[in-house]
């Protein structure tokens, strides 16, 4: 496994007997500043990885919280180059690692070499593309490595075992393991197979796993201490900037209460 | 139980039982074109699905059933009509319609419909789920549904709703449920989104109907595999009622479907000009039309590369037409490669033309045609001019126009 920024944080974490927590973030919900702020916050609080998503007119993956907060941003007439700009104005060396979920749509459009150098002289360390599964993504995946990026590639419970081997094969960073089939969205509980999936993963890869989808509330953390290396905890953060679209004035207020959020999560992983 | 009332006209099994050079590879690719761009919680069943496929080409028994009920369900074949007065108003080559508008539900979606149910059946699974735009597609999908006892739950943009009411209370009469679809622009690319979305929670129990040429691999191949008995038919009856091929063949392209089925029996017939004309709207400006293989770029949208309309961040753009089921953003990726290897040549008829179509098929020949249809309808009206009478045209009346009245009536200024 390749040296990289996110691998470094995995193995500290390792070290420290303790799981990686990464919140994702839609970038410009509810504005481009606030993102700026949010990551900010979520880096003092101590996040160890941060998520951006970049708003797509069409994500098929994401669940109706995600969903609504793309809208609102691209209502606000948001673009990739906002993006760029604000992240690339942030301290990121001594930011945790940002790792970007984006459309291979956005992506194919802006052009593969431009948007990764762009990414990369923004300041991220590497990308989740939900829409380029491991079959797609060979070619693209060695643009990443030369630049230095990471591509982390997302392993759902239907995925058969003899899928895995190929999609490993164009993943760097960690696995992002996906906990339910469906979309995102906060859930009550998590299945019983997610452990015997994880456990058998471990199996196959050095790399580190991260589980997402229907992750929310600090217990859920406890569950999976044993069998992955991380958590990522999208949709309820992303509810939390809800109300904001109707009441703007309460953006300290709320980036604030998501600061809260994050160390109260980050607790968890810890004990 | 296969046609015995026409022996000597192609059954719908033979389009789909035959494997050809211009199959995808097995990521269905056609040239660059295609691929599966999708989440990979999608891909266990979209693989399900291409394997279901494959064994369904060589099985006997699910090939007799979709013959019988392609013959003794839909009615097929559908005519091949010689339409005399069109003709004689164009003033150029002789015309014909290929009859879609006359299968069951009237449209070509049947056709594709009722292959996908069985593949259903076949794979075990009680669901199905459909997107629709004009409702055409989830009319055909309820009735299948109803046909098989499948639990059926058809999406459809609230937009859509509005526009098709008719269709929304047939769906429901045959007992489909229709969810209205209030996300993005309420028109059919969110009915897919949704209908994705369902699917990835729904997969052990849910087939997904996919309605035209679109989505990732193997949907553009099976549904226009399904599709292909529209051309297999017209091919050979053109041939026994004029003694030739046609000089041209034209069908409108929404996804593309009626346009592939139509299409892709002449593929090798280099003496044949295809042409696909796509929903021009209000005119070439961006968002006034929904024309991708005329204006638009490459690009992804819903699981396959092709021609779409995005603006410069790859975001999908909004599309015009007046009539819903030709108001898509995305385009099938065959047509993205025939475009690109010029086969088929692709324009753009527009909202005031299709309507000036509309009200000629209907005063000329006593056809009413979908507004879809009506695009193709009023490209053949301008190609046949400039052709001589012993040409030939065959066009495809994809679909019959009593689900537009309404709104054909409200932009004319008339009361129903
Ligand atoms: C009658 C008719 N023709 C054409 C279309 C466009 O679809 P496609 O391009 O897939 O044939 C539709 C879609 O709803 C339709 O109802």
């Amino acid at each position: 496994m390749p040296s990289s920024r996110i691998s470094d944080v995995f193995t500290k974490l390792k070290s420290e007997n303790r799981l990686a927590f990464m919140p994702f973030i839609t970038s410009g919900d509810p504005d481009i500043a606030a993102t700026g702020e949010l990551i900010t916050e979520l880096g003092k609080q101590g996040c160890d990885l941060i998520e951006i998503g970049f708003p797509y007119s069409d994500p098929i993956a994401d669940g109706p919280t995600i969903q609504a907060s793309y809208t609102r941003a691209l209502d606000k007439g948001l673009h990739v180059n906002d993006i760029f700009n604000t992240v690339a104005a942030l301290p990121t060396e001594e930011l945790p690692p940002l790792v970007a979920m984006v459309a291979f749509a956005i992506i194919y459009r802006i052009g593969p070499e431009e948007f990764l150098t762009k990414l990369k002289s923004a300041g991220f360390s590497g990308m989740i593309v939900p829409d380029l599964p491991g079959d797609e993504a060979a070619s693209f995946f060695e643009l990443s490595q030369k630049h230095g990026l990471d591509l982390v590639q997302l392993v759902s419970p239907t995925t058969k075992p003899e899928r895995v081997e190929r999609i490993l094969a164009a993943a760097s960073g960690f696995v992002y393991c996906i906990s339910v089939a469906g979309i995102t969205g906060v859930r009550e509980d998590l299945p019983p197979e997610l452990k015997d999936q994880l456990r058998w993963l471990r199996e196959k890869t050095d790399l580190p796993l991260a589980v997402g989808f229907g992750i929310g509330k600090p217990e859920q953390i406890d569950m999976l201490r044993d069998v992955a290396d991380g958590v990522i905890v999208g949709s309820a953060i992303v509810r939390q900037l809800e109300p904001l679209a109707k009441a703007p004035d309460q953006k300290k207020a709320i980036i604030d209460q998501i600061g809260n959020y994050a160390a109260d999560m980050l607790a968890a992983t810890k004990s | 139980m296969a046609d015995t009332s026409r022996p000597n006209l192609p059954r719908a099994s033979t389009a789909v039982a035959e494997p050809t050079t211009h199959d995808p590879d097995a990521r269905g690719h056609f040239g660059i074109f295609g691929g599966r761009y999708i989440p990979e919680a999608l891909m266990a069943v979209i693989e399900e699905v291409t394997a279901a496929y494959e064994k369904a080409r060589t099985d006997q028994a699910f090939l007799d059933k979709l013959d019988d009920l392609q013959t003794h369900y839909t009615g097929r074949p559908s005519p091949l009509y010689e339409a005399i007065r069109l003709s004689e108003h164009a003033g150029g080559a002789r015309i014909f319609l290929k009859r879609e508008d006359l299968n069951h539900t009237g449209s070509h979606k049947i056709n594709n419909v009722l292959g996908q149910a069985l593949l259903a059946r076949q794979m075990g699974k009680t669901r199905v789920i459909a997107e629709t735009g004009a409702g055409q597609h989830g009319v055909a999908t309820a009735v299948a549904c109803a046909r098989f006892g499948l639990d059926c739950v058809v999406y459809m943009g609230e937009e859509d709703i509005r526009r098709q009411k008719l269709n929304v209370f047939n769906m429901r009469t045959m007992g489909a449920e229709v969810r209205p679809v209030t996300t993005g622009s309420r028109t059919l690319r969110d009915a897919i989104n949704e209908a994705m979305r369902d699917w990835m929670a729904s997969v052990e129990t849910t087939h997904y109907i996919l309605g035209s040429v679109v989505g990732p691999h193997p949907f553009p191949q099976i549904v226009r595999d399904f599709q292909s008995v529209i051309g297999k038919e017209a091919r050979q009856q053109c041939l026994e009622e004029t003694g030739r091929l046609p000089d041209e063949v034209i069908a409108c392209v929404g996804g593309g479907s009626n346009a592939a089925g139509m299409f892709y029996p002449f593929v090798e017939d280099d003496s044949v000009q295809l042409t696909g004309v796509e929903a021009g709207g209000r005119g070439p400006q961006p968002g006034q039309h929904a024309s991708p293989l005329s204006y638009g770029r490459k690009g992804v949208l819903h699981g396959s590369f092709s021609y779409v309309m995005q603006d410069d961040d790859g975001q999908t753009c909004d599309v015009h037409s007046i009539s819903a089921g030709l108001d898509y953003p995305g385009v099938g990726p065959e047509h993205a490669y025939w475009k690109d290897t010029g086969r088929v040549n692709y324009v753009a008829a527009e909202d005031d033309e299709a309507l000036a179509a509309f009200k000629k098929l209907a005063t000329l020949e006593g056809i009413l045609p979908a507004l879809e249809s009506s695009h193709a309808i009023a490209h053949t009206i301008k190609a046949a001019k400039q052709r001589g009478p012993d040409d030939i045209i065959v066009v495809c009346l994809s679909g019959r126009g009593d689900k537009d009245v309404t709104e054909v009536a409200r932009l004319l200024g008339q009361e129903l």
